[in-house]
């Protein structure tokens, strides 16, 4: 029974860029689109994942149950009601006093292999110990990040620390992206963000208020299926991560006024 | 430079702030990229000295001249040693450099 299952940490380094927004949405897509995923809270201080989800009263063990034989991992994992392919696990507990260590990250990861085609690990934010945990347990990486100075600044330092591990390949999704700041050349550009950090790009996320909505009602927007331009994209993202052959959502095609053009022509490179 | 940087700069307005942007990320993402590399200067000299030994007991070295250093670009770091042989122990002449790397 050798399936081949892809255990993707999904990180950034700097906190609140949309890693577990990715996450839920992500983990959604891929089981409409119709994998079996799990997605796998490694963030145990401060989870969030159940939240976006709408399963934060389902939860009753942790991965740590599972580790210490409290419960079977079919007791550990919260199915979603609406879409069955998807799985929750959270690491552990808040309150939990001894914490994991890489070691059980992986043991746990193999767990999961044997039963999800997908597997996406919600990673915290920092590059400590959480995220070493978090690392330890996949084989892949997508790294999160803004186009804003801070954020590209720590996801280069993640990338400088996964190109040491055995992680590949590690792609690149662009949140919050914001056509009509980037026509207007007050904020870095998709090509920017991808040329510096020189990773391929998996995928951009327009910024959109319906994330917002979505969270607070805890449906990922990809549940809902609504058409909202953030919607699109996590779509997109999950076409793309399961190997499809469909471009990366052009930023532009917001853009359809004679002012946009004329914007985007002023971003023309002359020299 | 784009187009609207060039007319900008025409008008002696300011450049758009992606810009500024794009050059402070590059500037510190050279620095921080170096520091990962986590080779000190200390390191950086006992290393030196040691890979001169181990040359010297072959060949005679012009130590004046030697230079070696790190050198960072993308994300490859490579350290660069410049040695410029005198002779060899031998007792022949040649001048020519010879040039390590390694990653």
């Amino acid at each position: 029974m050798a399936k081949t299952t892809r255990t993707i940490l999904i990180c950034s380094g700097k906190g609140g860029v949309g890693k577990t927004t990715l996450t839920a949405n992500l983990g959604i897509a891929l089981a409409n689109s119709g994998a079996s995923t799990a997605v796998l809270d490694a963030d145990f201080g401060l989870r969030n994942l159940d939240l976006l989800l709408g399963l934060e009263n389902r939860i009753i063990y942790t991965a740590q149950d599972v580790l210490d034989n409290n419960c079977r991992l079919d007791q550990a994992l919260v199915r979603h009601k609406l879409e069955p392919n998807l799985a929750l696990l959270p690491a552990g507990d808040p309150r939990m006093l001894d914490w994991m260590k890489p070691d059980d990250m992986k043991r746990i990861s193999k767990l999961l292999s044997e039963k999800f085609d997908y597997v996406l690990v919600d990673c915290p934010a920092g590059v400590e110990d959480g995220f070493k945990n978090a690392l330890a347990a996949c084989s892949e990486a997508i790294i999160v990040t803004n186009p804003e100075l801070s954020a590209v600044r720590d996801a280069d330092r993640v990338v400088g620390i996964l190109n040491t591990c055995d992680i590949n390949p590690i792609q690149l999704v662009i949140n919050r992206v914001r056509p009509n700041m980037m026509a207007n050349q007050e904020m870095l550009s998709i090509e920017d963000v991808t040329s510096i950090l020189s990773l391929p790009l998996l995928g951009i996320v327009l910024e959109d208020e319906q994330v917002i909505i979505s969270t607070n009602k805890g449906e990922p927007l990809t549940l809902t299926g609504k058409n909202s331009p953030a919607s699109k994209c996590y779509l997109n993202i999950s076409q793309r991560l399961n190997g499809e052959d469909v471009p990366v959502i052009d930023p532009n095609s917001q853009n359809k006024s004679l002012k946009d053009k004329f914007m985007r022509l002023m971003q023309t490179k002359i020299f | 430079m784009t187009l609207r940087d060039l007319i900008n700069k025409l008008l002696g307005r300011e450049t758009a702030s992606a810009n500024t942007a794009r050059e402070r990320l590059q500037l510190v993402l050279a620095h921080d990229r170096v520091d990962m590399s986590a080779l000190s200067t200390d390191l950086l000299d006992k290393m030196r000295k040691e890979i001169l030994d181990v040359v010297a007991k072959y060949v005679e070295i012009d130590f004046e001249e030697v230079a070696v250093s790190l050198e960072t670009e993308d994300r490859m770091t490579a350290l660069v040693a410049n040695l410029p042989i005198k002779r060899t122990i031998s007792g022949e002449i040649k001048l020519k450099n010879i040039e390590k790397k390694s990653k």
